[in-house]
């Protein structure tokens, strides 16, 4: 009898809340900074002929991919995945 | 500055270096499509399981480009640049922010789903709805849902294609004539997915990638330069939008968001991102990627496309810059016009051929693989749960094809009845139906607390209000109904999209009847998914088979 047959997969596996909620953080920092358009609503400064609303909103397609991927590598570590292997209980199905 | 810009010219006739190169690649790609049929129907099963909708096991570049393909659209060629041509920011450029901060959003959601659909064999949304909530009504209302919005999002499409058409002289002045562009689009989009299902825009696809991405690059290369640089693309830009409209009598547009607008924009923005996931084809494609991550490790290089998204959405920009006269054949202006003119003004007759082929190519992929999710949802989800359970194949691929066809039909009624000027409010009509399906999905894959009738209420009460809010909307130029997305939002007093308002009463509505339900313990059906299932990954019990949908249902092959 291995360990995983004795897994309630009626639950959630078990994570490290502390890398959920800085993922989530990271994850809800591009949209703010987005939808608070007053923060960038203006011309200057200009960047190489570009306005201020213009380049600062192109600037967070690159911040948030790195924002997104670093959540992406904390997620993973948070919750390692639990393999839905064992004679566990298949649910609620009849 | 402006002396470096040549006279630009109206439509004025047939272009025909460019209609002829615009054909034959045209040619060349339905060739190829009809190819592919007859190559792969040797082991259709298993193409389909490649590309389709089944059980495809794409990494994280294929999906990538897949996933592109789906978002350069006749929306982003044709739809965003015409906005900001004609209105500005306000109604173009949000589509920045709205792909930037779609990623996020899918990041936090789509896993879940991509884990409990591959568990349960769900591949449309009402699939998963029906499961959870075990509610066929619910699942019903989503799937009519989406169907209906997907029919706007195709009309935007064929606006795309008859812009092409139209500015490389086909069609003419009379009135049997002035839409002949148009049926010629619908004919050719009807034709190619009736007979061909899904095995020939996959193969397309690549080739459609390809030639949007050249045709990119060279126009946010070349033309800034052209017209005389950024510093004049923003400054041409500046003194349009703040020229008074003789029909507004109000400023002709937004260079820059005014404190007026903010809500528009920010609404705009959010709205579409929290709607284009729900869509039908959009889940689908999701769904298809080999694991539950790569999805999440999209998510982190998607936002690239975004950026050329912005610099294509600035050609209205240039546009203006360059002086384009976005004339129809009609005689009179049309916006929607300006990005083909724009390229057949300026580029080598032979070039704006390809230019043209990449927009028609463009918008015809993504339509004809909207439509064929539009019809796997009717199919699966409203005549195999309600009019026929024993339906064999062979009837389910028939009606499957049919109303394929039917969606594009009631496409072409939008087209023919809506103001086609602001194409782009095609897109935002269908996100303010589909976004009244998000609660019931989303919230749906966190928890159980709300009730299967009081999702099914505020749907009902999102949809009533978003359809009458948006029909009161007047053009003022063309006193049309329809005529914009964006109305006051109550409380507030700013104007913000309508999707949004829709989506927040049909939140309040869900929450507050859900209390009572479930105080009054009415029976909130049976729940098929286990916690742990939306957790699973590739490799758990029962993630390997069920991903594949029939595959005769989508090709149409008996």
């Amino acid at each position: 009898m291995s360990i995983d047959s004795e897994v309630d997969h009626d639950t959630v596996p078990p994570a490290n809340k502390g890398l959920l909620a800085v993922a989530g953080v990271l994850l809800a920092l591009p949209m703010l900074a987005l939808l608070w358009v007053s923060s960038y609503s203006r011309k200057d400064p200009v960047l190489w002929g570009f306005p201020f609303f213009i380049w600062y909103q192109f600037l967070w397609v690159f911040l948030c991919s790195a924002m997104t991927y670093t959540a992406y590598r904390l997620v993973l570590r948070a919750r390692p995945h639990r393999p839905m292997t064992g004679t566990q209980r298949e649910g609620h199905t009849r | 500055m402006s002396t470096l810009v040549p006279a630009a010219t109206g439509t004025g006739g047939v272009n025909g270096v460019a209609l002829t190169v615009l054909i034959l690649l045209f040619a060349l790609v339905t060739g190829m499509g009809f190819w592919a049929t007859r190559w792969r129907r040797a082991d259709s099963m298993e193409s389909l399981d490649e590309w389709g909708l089944g059980g495809r096991r794409f990494g994280t570049w294929v999906t990538w480009f897949l996933l592109g393909g789906d978002l350069y659209t006749a929306y982003t060629f044709v739809a965003v640049p015409a906005a900001m041509f004609a209105l500005g920011a306000v109604s173009g450029f949000f589509a920045v922010p709205y792909t930037i901060v779609l990623y996020p959003i899918i990041f936090i959601f789509m896993a879940r789903l991509w884990s409990v659909s591959h568990r349960h064999g769900y591949v449309t949304p009402a699939d998963f709805v029906k499961g959870r909530y075990g509610s066929r009504g619910l699942a019903l209302a989503v799937s009519i849902t989406g169907i209906l919005a997907t029919m706007p999002y195709i009309a935007l499409q064929l606006v795309g294609i008859q812009a092409v058409l139209e500015v490389s002289g086909v069609g003419g002045s009379n009135a049997l004539a002035k839409d002949l562009p148009l049926f010629i689009a619908f004919a050719l989009l009807a034709a190619y997915t009736y007979s061909s299902g899904l095995r020939a825009p996959a193969v397309i696809a690549f080739v459609k990638d390809a030639l949007i991405y050249l045709v990119i690059i060279v126009a946010v290369i070349y033309l800034p330069s052209k017209v005389g640089g950024w510093d004049h693309v923003f400054s041409a830009a500046e003194a349009k939008m703040a020229k008074t409209s003789p029909v507004t009598g109000k400023p002709t547009g937004a260079f820059i968001p005014n404190t007026q607008q903010y809500w528009a924009y920010a609404t705009l923005a959010f709205g579409s991102a929290l709607a284009l996931f729900m869509y039908p084809h959009s889940i689908t494609a999701t769904l298809s990627s080999s694991s539950r991550n790569t999805i999440r490790r999209n998510a982190s290089i998607l936002p690239a496309y975004s950026f050329v998204l912005g610099l294509l959405a600035l050609l209205g920009w240039v546009a203006i810059a360059a002086g384009t006269k976005p004339i129809g054949l009609d005689g009179k202006p049309n916006a929607q016009l300006v990005i083909p003119q724009l390229f057949e003004d300026m580029f080598p007759s032979w070039f704006a051929g390809v230019a043209f082929a990449a927009v028609a190519i463009g918008a015809l992929v993504p339509a004809a693989i909207m439509s064929i999710a539009a019809a796997n949802t009717f199919t699966r989800n409203i005549y195999r749960d309600w009019i026929k359970p024993d339906a064999t194949h062979a009837q389910e691929a028939k009606i499957g094809k049919l109303v394929s066809l039917l969606v594009k039909a009631f496409a072409l009624v939008f087209v023919l009845t809506l103001d086609k000027q602001n194409a782009i409010n095609f897109q935002l009509l269908g996100g303010i139906w589909i976004l009244q399906t998000f609660p019931a999905i989303v919230f749906g894959l966190y928890t159980r607390w709300f009730h299967r009738w009081a999702l099914l209420a505020g749907w009902a009460v999102g949809m009533v209000y978003g359809t009458i809010t948006a029909y009161n909307v007047i053009n003022p130029a063309t006193k049309g109904h329809f005529g914009g997305s964006l109305d006051m939002i109550p409380t507030i007093g700013k104007m913000g999209y309508i999707g949004m308002t829709a989506f927040v009463i049909n939140l309040v509505i869900a929450a507050v009847l859900s209390f009572v339900l479930n105080a009054m313990k009415v029976d909130a059906g049976h729940d098929e998914t286990i916690k742990g299932d939306y957790f699973a990954d590739a490799g758990d019990p029962r993630v390997e088979k069920n991903v594949s949908l029939d595959a005769r249902l989508t090709t149409g092959t008996p």
